[in-house]
């Protein structure tokens, strides 16, 4: 797990929304990241899967800065990001980027696209000329040069997000952390960004951490997958082996619900666990594993004692006390 | 496929929206229909016209703007865009119930679910007024039983923002199935819930129609649902039908170019890169194509697309395709989306 371009390290990130009591007053907090780790190699596409209020996306807004760890820290190029609190030097936000969901809320209704990609130019590469790299950036996302002076309403969602990917690349990023860049838009689109994000990660040599609920799309994009559950990682793998082989019950749980349009997926899709339960509120999480609550192998251990990551195979990672040598002595 | 009288039967609808700065031409002349017992899909993106299909069918367009110019919804024969508000009442309900996307929006925030449900059961029962409030209560019981949720009871007490999304869902469900409609329309019944709890909510919608006997029209953008919801598909495109067929034949052979590429475009489980998708954009509803409206990003452009619009070409017993290339026989075009 080490020498990776980004290193998450035991990050928990707590919001307190309230307390509890009256005499006795208790904080109540939601644990949207309770103690992840893993770690992207440089210039793979890291895969970060979950439902929604996994906090797939609490980890991404830590790692460009927008919210400090409430313990644990995550490392880039072996440099703590938090060494200084949220403060960070300008040359390291240079270096990781991000593209939100929705590019109708990520883009200034009131500035062009010229000003939109003017504007990071202007702070991290004050020696080009501006109008000159725009032109450059627009051209890499395949967008006409005309479109620099649009307003982001004239574009549609597909163009808007490309606009969004031109953002980021302005800066000379060396990683980009991609918040479900497609599921704002529709299929037909889709393959048209996620080609493009494919072909710059070939051409400028970029690592991708790419976070998305959508499975499918997983299989297509990721070298690595991990997938969270209520603020923690269930299991990191190899993509192919990870979909071949998968070894968590919630894993498999996932891979049984999704809706599939052939026969050859409905083959490969996991019909050993079928989806039951609801997803507990990150308020109030379960005891010991998480998941127990809806798991069908869950064992008395499981509502007493939190798993700990165990190496099922060669770079196949589960937190299940199923994969626990000997699963009583812990 | 159930070949008895059709249910429903949409026959050349036309929606306008007559908006500041013209007419949009939303549907433009849409024939669909649903055979009694049978479960239909309706697919298309965003902004092709489905909810504006289902929500002509229960009259639950704003007019204005919208302007029905042309067109028949006949209704176990009759028409509903002339029936007579009374008898518009007893439809909406015992006759067709429906199930929106977000059940968020679809409940009253300000009541509890059983001043929701309680209406329904007495405005749709049979003995109507005379049931006392506690027969009511106890009849609103049922459904709620009946789509998994536990403790009924308190959950009639209990106001939507006390439940998870998948649970009013469920509820949405309970109450549109609680009146014994003769057809459902489910409108993206799973797409605001997660994977795993969109899942159990279409396994349970499914058992449940299969037990009653519902008619079903499931409108959604996921290919994946409607393959493992319907027996019948309808493919949708900037307001107009393209392609209708049994669902397994669409699956394994999409014949029209936008079924094609919508079907190429889904990301496989079993790997293999993501295709390019359809290039160019959703026409606008101002001045859409002349002809066949999907003409700008059709690879097979030929002339007379773009002069005409198609008709639907029998290609097979159940496989119909709005495209002049099936024009006047069967013999298909084979089309190589089925595994990659």
């Amino acid at each position: 797990m080490n020498n990776g371009i980004l290193r998450v390290e035991g990050l928990k990130k707590h919001f307190l929304i309230g307390h509890r009591g009256v005499v006795k007053r208790e904080p109540v907090t939601v644990k949207a990241v309770d103690g992840v780790f893993f770690s992207v190699q440089k210039g793979e596409t890291f895969g970060l899967v979950g439902e929604s209020g996994s906090g797939k996306s609490t980890i991404a807004y830590i790692a460009v800065g927008m919210y400090q760890p409430s313990e644990g820290t995550i490392y880039f190029r072996d440099r703590d990001l938090f060494a200084d609190g949220l403060k960070r030097s300008r040359e390291l936000r240079k270096e990781l980027q991000i593209v939100f969901q929705d590019p109708g809320s990520s883009l200034n209704p009131r500035r062009t696209v010229r000003q939109i990609l003017e504007l990071p130019l202007s702070i991290h590469r004050p020696e080009e000329d501006p109008l000159q790299e725009a032109m450059r950036l627009l051209e890499m996302v395949e967008l006409p040069i005309e479109y620099l002076h649009k307003y982001p309403q004239m574009l549609s969602g597909g163009e808007k997000q490309m606009v969004a990917v031109a953002r980021a690349l302005a800066t000379n990023p060396s990683l980009i952390i991609l918040d479900e860049p497609t599921s704002a838009l529709d299929v037909s689109v889709q393959g048209k960004i996620i080609n493009l994000l494919i072909r710059l990660q070939r051409e400028l040599n970029l690592t991708y951490l790419f976070i998305t609920h959508d499975l499918s799309l997983m299989r297509n994009v990721a070298t690595r997958v991990a997938i969270m559950y209520l603020g923690k990682v269930c299991e990191v793998a190899e993509a192919s082996e990870f979909f071949q082989n998968p070894q968590h019950p919630y894993t498999q749980m996932l891979l049984s619900s999704i809706p599939v349009v052939s026969d050859e997926e409905d083959a490969i899709k996991s019909k050993k666990i079928v989806s039951t339960g609801e997803i507990p509120s990150p308020v109030n999480v379960p005891s010991g594993c998480s998941f127990h609550t809806r798991c069908p192998h869950v064992m008395d251990v499981c509502r007493r004692i939190d798993p700990v990551m165990v190496e099922t195979s060669r770079g196949h990672i589960a937190r299940c006390h199923l994969f626990e040598q000997p699963p009583e002595r812990k | 496929m159930a070949a008895s009288a059709p249910l429903l039967d949409i026959l050349d609808l036309a929606v306008h929206f007559r908006v500041y700065g013209g007419v949009l031409k939303v549907l433009d002349g849409v024939n669909f229909r649903v055979n009694t017992g049978e479960k239909v899909g309706l697919v298309g993106e965003t902004g092709c016209g489905k909810t504006t299909t289902m929500k002509a069918i229960l009259r639950i367009l704003p007019v204005p703007p919208a302007v029905i110019p042309h067109g028949e919804i006949r209704f176990k024969g009759e028409d509903i865009l002339k029936m007579k508000p009374d008898r518009l009442r007893k439809v909406r309900g015992r006759g067709i119930s429906m199930i929106f996307q977000d059940p968020t929006a679809a409940l009253n925030p300000v009541f509890t679910v059983g001043q929701q449900m309680e209406p329904v059961i007495q405005h749709t029962s049979p003995e109507g007024r005379r049931l006392s409030r506690r027969q009511v209560h106890d009849r609103a019981i049922t459904p709620l039983q009946e789509v998994g949720l536990p403790d009924a009871e308190r959950l009639l007490r209990s106001y939507p923002i006390q439940l998870s999304g998948g649970m009013r869902q469920r509820v949405c469900i309970g109450m549109a199935l609680s009146t014994n409609p003769e057809l459902l329309i489910a409108d993206e019944p799973g797409t605001s819930l997660d994977v795993t709890i969109q899942d159990q909510v279409l396994r349970l919608l499914h058992d449940l129609v299969q037990k009653k006997q519902t008619s079903v029209i499931l409108i959604t953008h996921t290919l994946g649902v409607v393959r493992e919801m319907t027996d019948r598909v309808y493919v949708m495109y900037a307001g107009n039908m393209v392609e209708l067929a049994a669902t397994h034949k669409l699956f394994s052979n999409p014949l029209h170019p936008y079924s094609q590429g919508l079907m190429k475009a889904v990301p496989r489980l079993t790997g293999g890169g993501v295709a390019e998708g359809i290039p160019g954009r959703i026409p606008t509803y101002q001045s859409p194509p002349t002809g066949c409206r999907f003409h700008p990003r059709c690879p097979h452009v030929m002339e007379i697309c773009r002069e005409l619009k198609p008709p639907f070409f029998k290609v097979d017993a159940d496989h119909e395709v709005a495209c002049f290339l099936y024009e006047g026989h069967g013999s298909a075009r084979t089309a190589e989306a089925g595994a990659q």
